[in-house]
C-alpha cells in the first residue's frame, strides 16, 4: 500500500473537466479506486449508465485516460465480462503477449447495480472473470432525479419514496447486496471516501487478485441528499462512525472488519445533516427514528458476527 | 475447387461447424430452445479443444448481447446465437450493437414469440428486430445456413460496413432435419474471412478511446444515425460482393434473392426461409400440369432491403402473393408485404399484390395450402377475384 504522498504522484486517470456536480462523491471513489492500479497492470474502464457516464463522456470529451466504454443501464458487469473474454481469447490466439496483465474494472450507481443490473453483476461474480465492479452508492437514481432504489435508506425521502400525511418516505429497508455479492464466494468490501487508506488498500488487493472483486464505495450526492456540496466527506465519516456504513472485507469467505469504530454514535448524527431525513425530526416521528436506530444497530451487529468480534 | 465433404447434419450442426471454422475470439450465449445445438456443439469444440474462443457462458440473452457487445468493442471477432424470447430480451442490445457499429454474427432460430408460449417456427422474433440496424440474412436449407456464417463474418467486419449480421434459420424445420450439405475445409474458411482488424480496440491500452459517449445535448446524434444508415446501405454492395466470392469458391448461389421460373411467369409468390422449397415445388408441379406458370421468389437478405431487385423481378406480374410468417398486428400485412408492396409502388404498371399470413408458431404449410396461393393468384391475374383482403393461409 503506497502511502499518501506517493499516491499523489501517481497519474489520475480520471480528468477534470467533468461535469459531476461540485462535491458527488462519486468521482472521488473512481479515482481513489484508479490510483490504486499497479504500474505493471492496464485496465479498462466499463461504466453503467447514470451520472458518472453521462458527465465524463459527454461527446466529443471524455475525461478517461484509460478506455472506456458505457454499453446501457443493466448490464456493466456483462459488459465487462466480454472485455475480459476478448482479452483471453485474444491472448489464447496468440495476438495479445502472454505476459500481458489486465484488469477489467466496471463501475455503477446503486440504481445500475443494486436494482437493474444486479442479475448482470452476479453473473459475471459467478462465471469468476478477472473483473472488479465498483458500486458508487449514492442511495438513489440520482440521474433521473432521486428516485428510490434498492439501496435507498428506509424512511429517506425520495421523488417516488415522498414525505406526506400517509408516509414518511421509503417505507423499506435497504438491501444488503455487499454480503449478497460476497455469497458468490468472492473477494467483497465495503468502503466509503471518507476512509481513503481503507479504500485505496482494498482497491489494490482487487487489483492484484485474479479473479472477480466487488467493492460497494459510500459516495455521497449533495443534491439529492439536501447536503452542502462541501459536506460529503463529512456526512461519509458519519456513515462509518454511526456504524450505518461498517468498513469490511470478505476474503476467501472470512469476514473481516477492517475499520472498527469504537463508541458507534448515535443515528441521529447521520441523520439529522440530512435533508432527505428532515422529516424524521418533526414532532411525532421519534419512534421511526428509534426504529431506525434498532436496524442499524442489528446490521452492524450482524456484521460483526460475521467477522467473528 | 478447393475439395468440398458432403455430410448429413441438422442445420445448426452446420452453423456450429462455419462458426468454428470463422476463429471467433469470443462467443457469449445462453441456451434457448431451439437454437441449443448450435451452443452444445460448441461448447464441446472448446472442450475439445478444438478452438481458441473464450466462451463466456452468460446468465441471460440480454447479458449475451452485452457481453458481445464488450468483446467486440475490445477488438474481438464475436459470435452468439439466439431464439425467440431471447432476440427479444437482446432487443435493447441489437440498437447499441449496430449504433456502437460493432461487427457480431448472431445465428437465430426462428421460432414465435409468447403469448402463448410456443417453441415453433415462424418469423416474428427478427421481424421484431427489422428495425434495429443488423443486416439480416436467412437460410432456406442447412447448406444456406452455413455459407451465410461465413459470409456474414466477412460483411460484418469489412470496413465499410462494420454492423452486426443476424443469420436466420427455420427454428426445428431447419435447424433440427437432419439435411444433406457441404462443408469446406478450415484453411479455405479461414483464409477466406481473414483476420480482424479494428481501428479503435479498447485492448489497444497504448491508444485509449471512450466507447458509447453520451450525444444527447444538442450533439451529433442525429449525424450518427445518418452515418449509420449509409453504412447499412454499402453493406447491399459488400454482401453480394463477398456472396459471389464465396459462390466462385464453393459452386453454389449467392444472391440477395433467389428467383425460380421467372422468365415466362404470369405469377410469383414472394417468400422467405424454409418454405420456399414448397413453394418451387408446387410451383413446378403447376407447371407440369400445364396450368398456371409461377415464379419463386425467395429473399436471402432481408436487410438491407433489396427492394430494386424485387421490382426488377416482380415488373409485369399479373398477380404476387406475399408470403408472411410473422404478423404486422393493425398494419394492412405483415412486414415482408408491407415492405414488398412498397418496393413495387413506383413501377409503371401496378402489380396486384396479395398479402398471406401462414405458419405461425409452427404450423405446417402443406403443399395444398400452397396449392391454394396459386390457385388465387391465377383468379386475380384472369380478373376473377380481386387482390385484396389479408389472408391467414391454413387457420382453421
Amino acid at each position: 500500500m503506497p502511502n499518501l504522498k506517493e499516491l499523489t504522484h501517481r497519474e489520475d486517470l480520471l480528468a477534470g473537466g467533468h461535469r459531476l456536480c461540485a462535491g458527488c462523491g462519486a468521482p472521488i471513489a473512481l479515482r481513489m479506486i484508479m490510483l490504486a492500479k499497479p504500474d505493471d497492470m492496464e485496465m479498462v474502464a466499463g461504466c453503467a449508465t447514470g451520472c458518472v457516464e453521462v458527465s465524463t463522456t459527454i461527446y466529443p470529451y471524455s475525461s478517461w485516460k484509460v478506455p472506456f466504454i458505457h454499453n446501457a443501464f443493466e448490464n456493466a458487469g456483462a459488459t465487462v465480462s466480454g472485455v475480459e473474454a476478448a482479452f483471453k481469447g485474444l491472448q489464447r490466439a496468440g495476438k495479445i503477449p502472454a505476459d500481458k496483465k489486465m484488469k477489467f474494472v466496471a463501475f455503477g450507481g446503486d440504481g445500475g447495480t443494486y436494482d437493474i443490473g444486479l442479475q448482470s453483476l452476479s453473473g459475471a461474480m459467478e462465471r469468476g472473470h478477472n473483473v472488479l465492479y465498483v458500486c458508487y452508492d449514492n442511495g438513489a437514481y440520482m440521474n433521473t432525479g432521486i428516485q428510490r432504489s434498492g439501496a435507498t435508506p428506509h424512511y429517506a425521502w425520495a421523488t417516488t419514496s415522498e414525505v406526506g400525511p400517509a408516509q414518511q418516505g421509503k417505507q423499506q429497508q435497504r438491501k444488503d447486496l455487499t454480503a449478497i455479492i460476497a455469497d458468490h464466494g468472492v473477494y467483497a468490501a465495503q468502503a466509503s471516501i471518507s476512509h481513503w487508506k481503507d479504500l485505496v488498500t482494498k482497491a489494490e488487493k482487487a487489483f492484484t487478485l485474479d479473479g472477480p472483486a466487488f467493492i460497494n464505495v459510500f459516495a455521497p450526492c449533495p443534491r439529492g441528499w439536501r447536503i452542502p456540496y462541501n459536506s460529503s466527506v463529512e456526512i461519509s465519516k458519519l456513515a462509518v462512525q454511526t456504524g450505518f456504513w461498517p468498513l469490511y472485507e470478505v476474503e476467501d469467505g472470512q469476514w473481516r472488519i477492517t475499520t472498527k469504530v469504537h463508541n458507534k454514535k448515535p443515528i441521529t448524527e447521520f441523520l439529522k445533516p440530512q435533508g432527505r431525513f428532515k422529516h424524521l425530526f418533526k414532532p411525532g416521528n421519534e419512534a421511526l427514528l428509534e426504529q431506525l436506530q434498532a436496524e442499524v444497530d442489528r446490521n452492524y451487529e450482524r456484521v460483526l458476527a460475521r467477522c467473528g468480534s | 475447387m478447393p475439395e468440398q465433404k458432403t455430410i448429413a447434419a441438422t442445420g445448426n450442426i452446420f452453423v456450429a461447424e462455419a462458426m468454428r471454422q470463422c476463429a471467433p475470439d469470443v462467443m457469449a450465449a445462453y441456451p434457448i430452445t431451439p437454437q441449443t445445438t448450435i451452443v452444445e456443439e460448441y461448447a464441446k469444440f472448446v472442450a475439445q479443444g478444438k478452438v481458441h474462443t473464450e466462451y463466456v457462458t452468460v446468465e441471460s440473452e440480454h447479458s449475451a448481447m452485452s457481453a458481445c457487445v464488450g468483446a467486440s468493442a475490445a477488438g474481438a471477432r464475436v459470435m452468439t446465437a439466439t431464439s425467440s424470447q431471447g432476440l427479444a430480451l437482446m432487443w435493447e442490445e441489437l440498437h447499441i450493437a449496430s449504433g456502437m457499429r460493432l461487427p457480431i454474427v448472431m445465428a437465430n432460430a426462428n421460432r414465435a414469440l409468447s403469448a402463448p408460449i410456443n417453441i415453433h417456427c415462424d418469423h416474428s422474433d427478427v421481424m421484431g428486430a427489422r428495425d434495429t440496424g443488423w443486416v439480416i440474412l436467412f437460410a432456406e436449407t442447412a447448406q444456406e445456413a452455413y455459407d451465410n456464417t461465413i459470409v456474414a463474418c466477412r460483411v460484418a467486419e469489412d470496413p465499410d460496413v462494420l454492423l452486426p449480421v443476424m443469420t436466420c434459420l427455420d427454428g426445428f424445420i431447419t435447424t433440427h432435419s437432419i439435411d444433406r450439405g457441404q462443408t469446406i475445409d478450415d484453411e479455405t474458411v479461414k483464409a477466406f474471412v481473414g483476420e480482424r482488424k479494428p481501428d479503435y480496440a479498447l485492448l489497444d491500452t497504448a491508444n485509449p478511446v471512450s466507447h458509447g459517449s453520451f450525444a444527447g445535448l444538442g450533439g451529433p446524434f442525429f449525424e450518427f444515425k445518418r452515418s449509420q444508415r449509409d453504412a447499412i446501405d454499402r453493406s447491399k454492395p459488400v454482401v453480394e460482393r463477398v456472396g459471389a466470392e464465396w459462390s466462385k469458391i464453393v459452386g453454389r448461389p449467392f444472391g440477395l434473392i433467389e428467383t425460380w421460373g421467372l422468365e415466362d411467369a404470369d405469377v410469383a409468390v414472394v417468400v422467405i426461409g424454409s418454405s420456399a422449397g414448397n413453394a418451387r415445388h408446387v410451383a413446378r408441379q403447376l407447371r407440369a400440369e400445364g396450368g398456371t406458370k409461377a415464379a419463386v421468389v425467395k429473399i436471402r437478405c432481408f436487410r438491407p432491403f433489396p427492394a430494386a431487385e424485387l421490382a426488377a423481378a416482380l415488373k409485369g406480374m399479373k398477380a404476387v402473393a406475399v408470403l408472411d410468417r410473422a404478423e404486422s398486428f393493425g398494419a394492412e400485412g405483415g412486414p415482408l408485404f408491407l415492405e414488398t408492396r412498397s418496393a413495387l409502388y413506383d413501377l409503371e404498371r401496378r402489380v396486384p399484390v396479395v398479402n398471406y399470413i401462414y405458419g405461425l408458431g409452427g404450423a405446417d404449410v402443406k403443399l395444398e395450402l400452397m396449392r391454394r396461393v396459386y390457385s388465387d393468384l391465377s383468379d386475380i391475374a384472369s380478373g376473377a377475384a380481386a387482390a385484396e383482403g389479408l389472408r391467414y393461409l391454413g387457420a382453421r
